[in-house]
């Protein structure tokens, strides 16, 4: 399950999208990017209306609907109003509607792991990233030690241009860098080591890290490189 | 034992959730002199409570509160970004990786050890959840129980003078702080993981691997 795609081409799509068509699309391609069965967004915008689109098979979708599994569906339950991402295997599926729910799941193909990150959005907004996958459990173990952080960071960048589309909103501006943001990562634009700038700004490397992850987000990038480029390329930083 | 409630599942928790909230008053109010808001209860409330966050709770025998403290992810309102802005030059700190930690809280009874229950508990949080840092705000007499505990963090900014001197504290993960601050706890991470487990559901109990086929 190793990434097959470059995760920062699946953010160069998200940049480019203009329709909740073209971000259907980007969700096919995380889930090649990060080697999985399936990948999926759920959305409950603040008047209250669900919108989803992922890889599901269309049939568990309509059965999903025609059933109202979002009733049972632990998933749901379990995220609804938390904050914290959800390893499917932490929710409770003890209940006969959930198991009943579960092995139906399966077979139609939504697979035997899951992990979903919900995401609190602006007044009342919620939306929920999932990725699942048919393995075993320290296979699964070994894919959310290794990706878990960028699966958090996808989420929040799929919900942050799915609220640009939502009518009373334009189009998403990048959040301004503060002082100490701009010196960091115009330093390492420069090719400055982690240690040399932590040096050159007088803060520790732990604080640099926690700069480069808070200017990271706010670029929607994945990793400091492809946040130098972003920022640069939006000219927030110039060497 | 440390408890991981949500807001909105306190109500499952009345005799704990009250004691907290009047443990809060207590201490903020009474004992540190804050202006902070507390009702005809005695129960110390703020704009950041009605926001559903995350307390770490240890909970004593009885059922009554011990000590706490309060999680949001600072991808929406926090303290630091709305009250303090001046502590981060006005830029907002934002993250899914970033929670800020508010409302560092111990009873009057508190045994030693309660303190250092709770950081462990922010640290199961941040292994469990992938989350990288923490945030917070402090009276700068925290620093010395922080380092104390084994969990320092860096502070990144202060403001005011003396006694009314307060900082920003980031905390960053890492495996090493995990098992130090367990051991200064004097309590092992198989506990601190039962008790983990028993609030969001172990991955190691009969889930849905165990139930099918």
């Amino acid at each position: 399950m190793a990434p097959k795609v470059n995760l920062d081409f699946i953010l160069e799509m998200l940049d480019a999208a203009s329709t909740v068509d073209g971000l259907r699309e980007i969700v096919e391609r995380v889930c090649e990017s990060f080697g999985v069965d399936h990948a999926m967004y759920h959305w409950v915008d603040s008047a209250g209306d669900h919108y989803y689109f992922g890889t599901y098979k269309d049939e568990w979708v309509a059965r999903y609907q025609e059933k109202s599994y979002v009733r049972v569906d632990p998933v749901i339950i379990g995220c609804y109003q938390r904050f914290h991402p959800v390893d499917w295997r932490r929710l409770d599926w003890s209940s006969k509607p959930a198991r009943e729910f579960m092995q139906d799941a399966r077979d139609h193909d939504v697979g035997n792991q899951g992990y979903s990150i919900p995401i609190r959005g602006p007044k009342g907004q919620f939306a929920l990233f999932t990725v699942s996958n048919n393995c075993d459990d320290a296979t699964w173990d070994n894919f959310i030690e290794r990706h878990s952080r960028d699966l958090i960071l996808m989420g929040h960048y799929l919900n942050r241009k799915v609220l640009e589309f939502e009518p009373d909103r334009g189009p998403g501006q990048v959040q301004p860098l503060s002082p100490r943001e701009i010196d960091a990562l115009t330093l390492l634009a420069m090719g400055y080591s982690r240690a040399q700038v932590a040096q050159t700004l007088s803060i520790s490397e732990h604080t640099l890290r926690v700069y480069i992850e808070s200017a990271r987000f706010k670029l929607g990038a994945i990793n400091t490189t492809h946040a130098i480029a972003r920022a640069l390329s939006l000219g927030l930083i110039i060497i | 034992m440390l408890r991981y409630v949500y807001a909105h599942d306190l109500p499952r928790h009345p005799k704990l959730a009250q004691s907290m909230f009047q443990d809060r008053a207590d201490q903020f109010k009474t004992r540190l002199g804050w202006d902070v808001d507390v009702d005809d209860a005695g129960e110390e409330r703020d704009s950041y409570d009605a926001l559903d966050p995350l307390y770490v709770i240890w909970e004593n025998s009885n059922g009554t509160h011990g000590g706490s403290m309060r999680f949001l992810p600072s991808t929406g309102p926090i303290m630091v970004n709305d009250v303090f802005p001046q502590l981060t030059g006005n830029q907002p700190i934002c993250s899914p990786l970033i929670w800020e930690c508010t409302r560092f809280c111990l009873s009057r009874e508190s045994s030693g050890n309660v303190a250092g229950a709770l950081t462990l508990g922010g640290l199961e949080i941040m292994r469990n959840f992938n989350i990288a840092h923490f945030a917070g705000v402090f009276d700068r007499r925290m620093v010395r129980i922080y380092r104390s505990l084994g969990f320092s963090p860096e502070v990144v900014g202060t403001m005011g003078q003396g006694r009314d001197r307060i900082c920003l504290g980031l905390w960053d993960y890492s495996l090493e702080a995990y098992q130090r601050v367990a051991l200064r706890a004097g309590l092992t991470t198989e506990l601190s993981t039962l008790w983990f487990d028993l609030s969001f559901g172990g991955i190691g109990m009969p889930g849905p691997v165990a139930m099918v086929g």
